[in-house]
């Protein structure tokens, strides 16, 4: 009886501010991460403070319309996960708030300078490599050798044999044609892209479909991010995860407070929590392999190392803004998917 | 009291509506309540006086949604009415002058303001800005809604309009209402949407943008690179079109026009797509033909060649589509080729026609709308199916999977989802109005009532070869691809540990008996559950809404009866997928806002499948004779009466296949349905595509297969109870449309 009434108090507060203090103890959390890591996050945080959790996962994209369209009326109050873009585009916005967290010095570099190139309106809570996967024993019967560099992947005995998603619909893809870009240069980036498309035997709807088709067997060679590649090599599939020679992009997973959330105050509890230790090594408990923001967090053996692996300095404000985005997409519709496989 | 000595008490029906009427302004809360229906919480939270549960008369006590006071004088006008005469002509006028007022403005405030305030630029510069705004009709909203809508109707049958029959005219009115509120609003505002630039404003080179956009119209494929979704889409079509329609016409004739044997088995066939979960043909497909298949693997070591990809993209959909819907060419076309009367052939062959001059001649000919027909069915059918393209697409890019993609991506271009939409809804609606126009209903005919004794003669033999070869060939492979899916819910991890398991039947299903009583441990009870329950809320609502609809369509005649007809059927030709947009787009905002409930699932399976009851409705009722109802009306029973206590009872052959029938589809549906789940609400069929998604297929298959078998207890349930003419009749008509 207990939970009923204080559910029905924290619906009552939107309209009787009054009462604002008294008995909020409710959030609504808009996740973007895999279902059942949002579902454990909501979980342990409820068994943590007592607070009830309201989950809505969708997508980051969806979630950023759905923040957007509800700016007037704000109905959620924390949102957590997915990659850094949409987090970045609502803070440039104004669609979240500024926080300081009093965690943020347990953070990685990275995690931070996330948050500062938005005016502290998002912070980082994982990241993710760009890199790519292969199944081995495609590998072998094919007799193809082991690529370990992006150029690799454009020798014509791949051809056929590597599939990555379609930009326009999956951020991981964008991710991919942004990183060639900065690593290559544009001219030699896209020039790169079309020597990729003559290999691509699909471009995928999903960012992560390339490495599970790899895993099954029904594809050599995936263009992933790496955490997803690792997934697959730890359910038991045949896959290897490359982290190629050149350098590589990666993608922030980002956590935001809505901008006037009802409930503002259990955001910030849950923000806080979010970067804890505690709570960032739930992701172990559900195969997600992508590198915590907490240094104190524990990560996964199978988990690509960071620190061997060259990251390059992404630019997050110039390839996450939306007319960059349109740019660089439009040119791969007119220069690089309209030509001959 | 000055009221004439004849004066009879008001009749039942009005009293009841004044009161719901009333009722719903004064007790119930007016809007939509955010615990969602069946949460009666707000009993004892400041009801009637908060804002959120009060009831319309406490908000405007309180100086508060001053809007909804006009309403307080269209619910008070009836009453005038109970005082008088059915036959005074003011009785009628109060009526639907009441309901028209109570309803239009109930539609125009619900429009006019939601919840950012005003809707429109117009109104705020007329009146000002609102200051306040509203949320979704809830219980109030609803019944006072009703309320208004049969004042209306009982206000238009007192004047005289279908002999003054009240329900009648209540029934017409209602359906109409609750079509044009679920089928057509929706699609409207979805065409709307497709014509909105990204600020919100309206305009044509938006949509011409969006329409003119080289992934939808662009014939690279005929230079090397890849063709328009829109191509790829008729393109694709017209094939599985005209191969099912081939493959069906073999399956009649071997049974109806040879000595085979085995007739019942093959008959079998026409039950597979309707339970058939979407995706595991082409789960199958993968695990047997796909870069690692069994069979492309033993083909690869038998003749030494390296293993393709050639199954992605169009070889596969067609393959995955040629095997779900064949069994509808067939179903169709048994009928057809069994209608052929017996006595043409006899007498061409009494004129010396040899076996095939008379099948060339006189048979085929006499087929050929069916032919027509099946092929149609097969075309929109492969138009609207999204689970095989799904799968299967490769980088071949159809219209229904492009829809999805263009909301769910990282596009979130609601803009090209409604363009692309209404591409494929003119593609099928083209091919709905041939069918219907250029077809009619012939296509339907079975044994017509003349003399057709005689038996059909067998086939020619140079052609009977061939069409057993095609037609036994592809049901051994159909065979095969049904064993595949048991066996794949069977291994551990399909093509890298093909030890056999029952770990993932265990794993969605397992159940733990404790003190308590029992828990439901496995991953997939929670999405079966509420599955069986949204198909057990809906299949009744269905049949119903389909029932009283083909009733209306037989028995009644009134003005504009063909446009009713075309307005209900019409569902039938709208794909998933523009259902699911356009019910996002119409339901997410007030008046009526009811994404991510319960509900929205049920009102989208009931207008899914009401053209299913609707034509078993007529295909009985027509059977009855319209005497039994006239002596009915004579003895003095009033329509209603007669539909309940005559009509239905001897329709429940037809009420129980429109029962299974949608029970089943709800089951199956996915294309609308993934638009439409929420967390709390999660169907089983995007539960599957889910697991699909994780490479889980051997979860994915064992719940696919158990939902076979669930459903094939219903059907076979249902063959007990009617036997099995009644069940080739309903799926004739029922089969023909996809998930």
């Amino acid at each position: 009886m207990k939970k009923v009434t204080t559910t029905l108090a924290g619906s009552l507060l939107a309209l009787s501010a009054s009462m604002t203090a008294a008995q909020a103890d409710k959030l609504t959390f808009y996740c973007s991460a895999q279902e059942d890591w949002c579902q454990l996050m909501a979980r342990s945080f409820e068994d943590a403070t007592g607070i009830d959790v309201n989950m809505t996962r969708k997508s980051s994209g969806e979630t950023f319309a759905q923040i957007r369209a509800e700016s007037s009326n704000p109905k959620g109050d924390v949102w957590w996960g997915g990659t850094g873009d949409p987090h970045l585009q609502a803070a440039e916005e104004g669609l979240t708030m500024e926080y300081v967290s009093p965690m943020r010095d347990q953070l990685h570099d990275w995690a931070i300078s996330q948050a500062e190139s938005a005016g502290n309106r998002t912070i980082g809570i994982y990241s993710g490599a760009l890199g790519y996967g292969y199944n081995t024993d495609l590998l072998a019967a094919n007799n193809l050798p082991e690529p370990a560099c992006w150029k690799d992947l454009l020798k014509p005995e791949y051809k056929g044999h590597v599939q990555m998603a379609n930009p326009n619909s999956s951020g991981t893809a964008y991710t991919t044609l942004a990183s060639m870009v900065q690593i290559f240069g544009e001219e030699d980036g896209f020039d790169f892209m079309k020597g990729l498309h003559a290999n691509v035997n699909q471009y995928t709807k999903s960012g992560s479909a390339p490495i599970k088709a790899a895993g099954r067997g029904e594809n050599t060679i995936g263009i992933v991010f790496m955490h997803d590649a690792v997934k697959q090599a730890v359910s038991g599939f045949p896959v290897k995860v490359v982290a190629p020679c050149e350098g590589t992009g990666y993608e922030i997973g980002s956590m935001s407070i809505i901008d006037g959330a009802r409930n503002e105050e259990e955001a910030k509890k849950f923000y806080d929590w979010a970067l804890s230790t505690d709570a960032q090594n739930l992701a172990l408990q559900v195969n997600a392999f992508q590198v915590p923001s907490n240094k104190g967090a524990d990560t996964s053996e199978s988990a690509p190392d960071m620190s061997t692996i060259k990251l390059i300095d992404y630019d997050f404000k110039k390839y996450g803004s939306s007319d960059e985005r349109k740019r660089l997409l439009q040119k791969w519709d007119e220069d690089v998917s309209v030509l001959p496989q | 009291m000055a009221q004439s000595p004849d004066k009879k008490a008001a009749p039942p029906v009005l009293i009841f509506w004044i009161i719901a009427g009333w009722v719903g302004y004064c007790l119930l809360p007016w809007y939509m309540l955010e615990d969602g229906l069946l949460s009666f919480a707000w009993l004892v939270d400041g009801y009637p006086f908060d804002e959120d549960y009060a009831p319309a008369l406490f908000l405007i006590a309180q100086g508060e949604k001053l809007w909804l006071a006009p309403l307080v004088a269209a619910l008070a006008l009836p009453l005038f009415a109970l005082r008088r005469p059915k036959s005074d002509p003011l009785y009628a006028r109060m009526l639907i002058l009441s309901g028209a007022l109570g309803f239009g403005w109930l539609i125009a405030q619900g429009f006019g303001i939601g919840i950012r305030g005003f809707n429109f630029d117009w109104l705020e510069a007329m009146f000002g800005d609102l200051g306040d705004r509203q949320f979704g009709m809830g219980y109030g909203g609803m019944i006072t809604a009703s309320a208004f809508l049969f004042l209306l109707t009982q206000g238009i049958a007192a004047r005289g309009a279908i002999n003054g029959d009240v329900f009648v005219v209540s029934a017409i009115g209602g359906v109409i209402a609750i079509v044009t509120a679920f089928v057509f609003f929706p699609i409207a505002k979805m065409l709307f949407a497709a014509f909105v630039t990204d600020d919100g404003a309206y305009s044509l080179s938006v949509f011409a943008a969006k329409f003119f956009d080289n992934r939808l119209w662009g014939l690279g494929c005929l230079a090397g690179a890849r063709c328009g979704a829109a191509w790829n889409s008729l393109f694709l079509a017209i094939l599985v079109g005209l191969i099912t329609t081939v493959l069906g016409l073999c399956f009649a004739l071997v049974v109806t026009r040879s000595g085979f044997r085995y007739k019942r088995a093959i008959r079998a066939l026409t039950v597979l797509p309707i339970i058939t979960p979407p995706f595991v043909i082409g789960l199958a497909l993968i695990l047997l033909f796909g870069l690692s298949g069994t069979i492309t693997v033993f083909v690869a070591d038998l003749f030494g060649t390296q293993p393709t990809r050639w199954l992605y993209g169009m070889p596969g959909v067609l393959i995955a589509q040629t095997l779900a819907f064949t069994p509808i060419a067939f179903l169709v076309l048994i009928g057809v080729v069994e209608g052929v009367s017996p006595s043409m052939e006899e007498a061409a062959q009494t004129l010396r026609a040899n076996r095939w001059q008379t099948f060339r001649t006189v048979s085929l000919p006499l087929m050929r709308p069916g032919l027509a027909n099946a092929f149609l069915l097969g075309f929109i059918e492969s138009m609207a199916d999204f689970g095989n393209p799904l799968v299967l697409g490769g980088n071949f890019d159809v219209l229904s999977t492009e829809i999805f993609f263009a909301i769910v991506g990282a596009q979130y271009d609601q803009g090209r989802a409604a363009v692309l939409a209404m591409v494929l809804l003119f593609f099928t609606l083209s091919a709905f109005y041939a069918q219907r126009v250029w077809l009619g209903k012939k296509s339907y005919t079975t044994v017509s009532g003349k003399g057709d004794a005689g038996v059909h003669p067998l086939m020619p033999n140079g052609l009977a070869i061939p069409v057993m070869g095609v037609a036994l060939g592809w049901a051994l492979f159909t065979a095969v691809v049904y064993a595949m899916i048991i066996y794949g819910s069977v291994v551990e991890l399909w093509g890298v540990n093909n030890s056999l398991t029952f770990k993932h039947y265990v794993t969605a299903f397992s159940v733990r008996f404790e003190a308590e009583g029992i828990r439901w441990t496995g991953a997939a009870w929670d999405s079966f559950w509420t599955t069986i329950t949204i198909a057990a809320i809906a299949a009744p609502l269905t049949a119903a809404v389909g029932l009283v609809t083909a009733y209306l369509l037989t028995r009644q005649s009134f003005a504009g009866k063909n446009a009713f007809e075309f307005g209900t059927m019409l569902s039938f030709a709208i794909p998933g997928t523009v259902i699911g947009v356009s019910y996002i787009l119409a339901f997410n905002v007030p008046p009526i806002e009811i994404t991510g409930t319960g509900i929205i699932l049920v009102i989208s399976f009931i207008f899914r499948n009401m053209p299913v009851g609707v034509r078993a409705g007529i295909a009985s009722m027509s059977q009855l004779d319209k005497s039994l109802d006239e002596s009915s009306l004579t003895l003095g029973a009033n329509s209603w009466q007669t539909f309940r206590r005559v009509i239905l009872p001897l329709l429940r052959p037809a009420i129980l296949a429109a029962l299974v029938y949608s029970f089943v589809r709800a089951m199956t549906a996915i294309s609308a349905v993934i638009f439409l789940v929420s967390a709390e609400y999660d169907m089983a069929t995007s539960y599957i595509i889910g697991r699909v998604e994780n490479n889980d297929y051997g979860l994915a298959i064992a719940y696919s297969t158990t939902l076979i078998f669930v459903m094939l207890t219903a059907v076979g349930l249902l063959q007990f109870l009617v036997g099995r003419v009644q069940i080739g009749r309903r799926t004739s008509f029922g089969a023909g449309r996809s998930s």
